[in-house]
């Protein structure tokens, strides 16, 4: 009990203002599921033999969905067809639904299980471990109705109202960030998330190190763990934000996300979490799939801007940010070109994606390079189909075209399967981490259909909490007078 | 002593599983997605069978009525995900088939039944585990107030009975439905009951009494079964490998 609180007591040299500006940067966590953006890199084929598949396979995204209208045609005759055509204009999507299989296949729907997974479980392993997570005197700043020993009806009315001003803050910073982005300020944009993932990858995990530190009884001298901290961080920072490979990246994408995760489990209110997990998923359904909803203009922005989403934000399956990012072959030719890389606009983009096709091609083929803003990047992948020398080489280190999911998935799931097993019933815990699985393959399989950006929350969210609730109510007496007299059905 | 227990226990029960797991599942996307949502059927099963027990309280007393209701209920669960399975079947292939690079499986109705078996057992398993594990790591230990001391062991002992017994009860169900054969699904009913009547025995600690028939059902189902699979006596006798010939 005297670490607990002497860790608290640690904690709040910080004041509150700084807390609540840290706490708040998840509400930049964008709550969506996606396909991969047109905006991302041009796909080289990986296999000459699944070449047809992988053309199909492509095709499918909504956002270039002229392609599909293409694949009869062979390969070759891409350039043409597809040069003329804009991307990011939605309307031919309907167009091409009748034409195409699913895009989703089961491995993408692994790809997403097991970083969510991961990420439940580290956030899972640190509540049952780290008492420090699980109790708290000081909360967030706007949940302020934090009285615990309130009879019931006031704290229903609470955490509603803590609920609404969380949600009401979450609104107002995504709405912040649209019009950031609309109007261009990627330099104010990039500063907020360098800022904020610094913080969290500095600060928050220095204070997790501390408390698992103190819980195990190790003592480590500043020194050592200022030289972690610093080079831990850094990393972070660089492969977050710049470049780095695609799986550390992922590693500290959900690093950030647990840790905001048990953030937020510590400082909300008991009830106000549940609420809060409600509204949010309302809130992201209408965030994404509503025609005005913000979400929807960010992604929708991004796509006609023929960008991807700041990578900080959400977690790609296994298409690489930058082009070339993973891939040993074409990095010393785009050196050059990556260093404008956090300056992402579109004509970085072609540009980019120009020199990464022709770094890989015969010189010949640098027509399409020059740095036009109608021309997009399928363009070469008809090129690239005509190599089926270079593609033998790219089969083992080009990774298909995956899913997106954006942090603040993986920091709501986190949330609920934490604060689910910050009670001690691990049959609530697994009973919720299953229904979240669900929940997103079902997600999943309604992104095959539309091929839009889909709010990931509300179903898992739903799943979530309907099995928390009726777990621990319901099933938990039953299982646990079967265990006592151990009778198994 | 207690992290002992803890993963001797956890070994018992879930390493057989996690072996099959790992060498027949873990490296088909669609094999684990079934397995997951044959887990969340199992899920939904108990969720069924938990509020009857809670809303015929009158019996609340009495687990035995909510032991026979819940294995009725897990039946008629693994009926429906049979049914589900089978309608989703063609969409699985192609599910399985978009973006799997290089090799293509194919998923045939056998495996699947295996592995939608495995996913009830494992939920199953975890389910009746997880907790009394949990409290294995202690603080303190069992068998101070004259407790048996193999409350733990006995218990994992029967879970992987349960687990594997799910996995075979699944690929006899699901065959037994294709042929329209009542008899082998009236005996997955009939054995499941008979398990679960079995466990019974140890709140009397008589645990030989539940695990020796449970284990004996279990080499009966498990050869049933193979024999549900396709597998003859002859076929068995060429995969094993120190027959030569």
């Amino acid at each position: 009990m005297v670490n607990i609180n002497q860790v608290d007591d640690d904690y709040s040299f910080l004041p509150e203002f700084a807390m609540m500006f840290i706490t708040a940067n998840f509400a930049l966590y964008l709550l969506v599921l996606m396909s991969d953006p047109a905006g991302g890199q041009p796909k080289r084929k990986r296999s000459s033999n699944r070449n047809v598949n992988q053309v199909a396979d492509e095709g499918i995204s909504g956002v270039s969905p002229q392609r599909l209208v293409n694949n009869e045609a062979p390969a070759g005759e891409h350039d043409e067809a597809e040069g003329s055509s804009s991307p990011g204009s939605m309307n031919s999507a309907q167009r091409s639904i009748e034409e195409e299989e699913l895009k989703y296949g089961a491995s993408h729907v692994i790809k997403l299980f097991i970083p969510v997974s991961i990420c439940m479980l580290i956030v899972v392993a640190s509540i049952g471990s780290l008492q420090f997570y699980t109790k708290t005197n000081q909360y967030l700043l706007y949940t302020p109705f934090t009285d615990q020993k309130a009879d019931t009806t006031t704290r229903v009315w609470h955490s509603f109202a803590n609920a609404f001003i969380f949600l009401i803050v979450i609104v107002v910073m995504t709405f912040v960030l649209i019009l950031l982005y609309t109007y261009r300020f990627y330099k104010v944009i990039y500063g907020w998330l360098v800022l904020s993932s610094s913080l969290l990858l500095f600060l928050f995990m220095f204070i997790y190190l501390s408390v698992v530190l103190q819980k195990y009884n190790l003592p480590v001298d500043y020194i050592s763990v200022s030289i972690f901290i610093w080079n831990f961080g850094i990393l972070g920072m660089i492969c977050i934000h710049w470049k780095g490979p695609l799986i550390v990246q992922q590693a500290y994408l959900l690093v950030v996300s647990a840790l905001m995760a048990l953030v937020l489990i510590k400082y909300i209110p008991e009830w106000t979490v549940w609420v809060i997990l409600a509204v949010i998923s309302v809130w992201d359904l209408v965030a994404v799939l509503c025609p005005k909803g913000p979400l929807r203009i960010l992604v929708e922005t991004a796509q006609s801007r023929n960008e991807s989403i700041f990578p900080s934000l959400i977690y790609s399956s296994a298409v690489t940010y930058f082009t070339g990012m993973a891939d040993g072959g074409e990095k010393s030719a785009l050196t050059n070109q990556e260093v404008d890389q956090n300056r992402p606009t579109q004509q970085d983009q072609n540009i980019r994606e120009g020199q990464a096709s022709s770094s890989s091609q015969s010189p010949s083929s640098t027509q399409p390079a020059q740095p036009e803003a109608d021309i997009p990047p399928i363009s070469f992948r008809g090129q690239d189909n005509l190599r089926p020398d270079l593609a033998g080489v790219d089969e083992f280190e080009e990774e298909e075209r995956g899913v997106k999911l954006g942090l603040g998935d993986f920091i709501f799931y986190s949330v609920l399967v934490g604060k689910a097993s910050s009670y001690g019933d691990w049959n609530t815990t697994l009973a919720c981490f299953v229904s979240i699985l669900i929940g997103l393959c079902l997600t999943l399989l309604l992104l095959a259909f539309f091929k839009k950006a889909l709010p990931a929350l509300p179903i898992s969210i739903f799943f979530g909490l309907t099995f928390y609730f009726t777990t621990s109510q319901l099933v938990a007496p039953f299982c646990d007078r079967l265990a006592e007299q151990q009778i198994f059905i | 002593m207690t992290l002992f227990e803890f993963s001797g226990c956890a070994l018992i029960a879930f390493g057989p599983p996690m072996t099959m797991f790992f060498l027949t599942l873990a490296d088909n996307p669609i094999f684990i997605i079934v397995m997951i949502s044959s887990g969340f059927f199992w899920l939904l099963s108990l969720l069924v069978s938990s509020i009857i027990w809670t809303i015929v309280f009158p019996l609340k007393e009495i687990l035995v009525f909510g032991v026979i209701c819940s294995v009725i209920v897990q039946e008629i669960y693994r009926y429906l995900f049979y049914a589900i399975l089978k309608k989703a079947q063609i969409g699985l292939q192609k599910v399985s088939d978009v973006g799997n690079r290089g090799h293509l499986y194919s998923i045939s109705w056998s495996t699947l039944s295996y592995v939608s078996g495995f996913g009830f057992g494992i939920m199953s398993g975890a389910f009746s585990l997880v907790n009394v594990l949990a409290d294995s790591t202690g603080p303190g230990t069992v068998g101070l107030y004259g407790d048996s001391p193999y409350f733990f062991i006995s218990t994992s002992l029967i879970t992987l009975a349960l687990i594997l017994l799910h996995t075979f009860w699944g690929i006899i169900f699901f065959d037994a439905l294709d042929k329209k054969c009542r008899y082998k699904i009236g005996y997955v009913v009939v054995s499941h009951l008979a398990v679960s009547a079995l466990t019974f025995f140890n709140q009397q600690q008589l645990y030989l009494a539940s695990l020796i028939p449970c284990y004996l059902i279990t080499v009966i189902t498990a050869s049933i079964a193979y024999q549900c699979a396709g597998g003859t006596l002859k076929s068995l006798k060429e995969s094993l490998p120190f027959v030569s010939g």
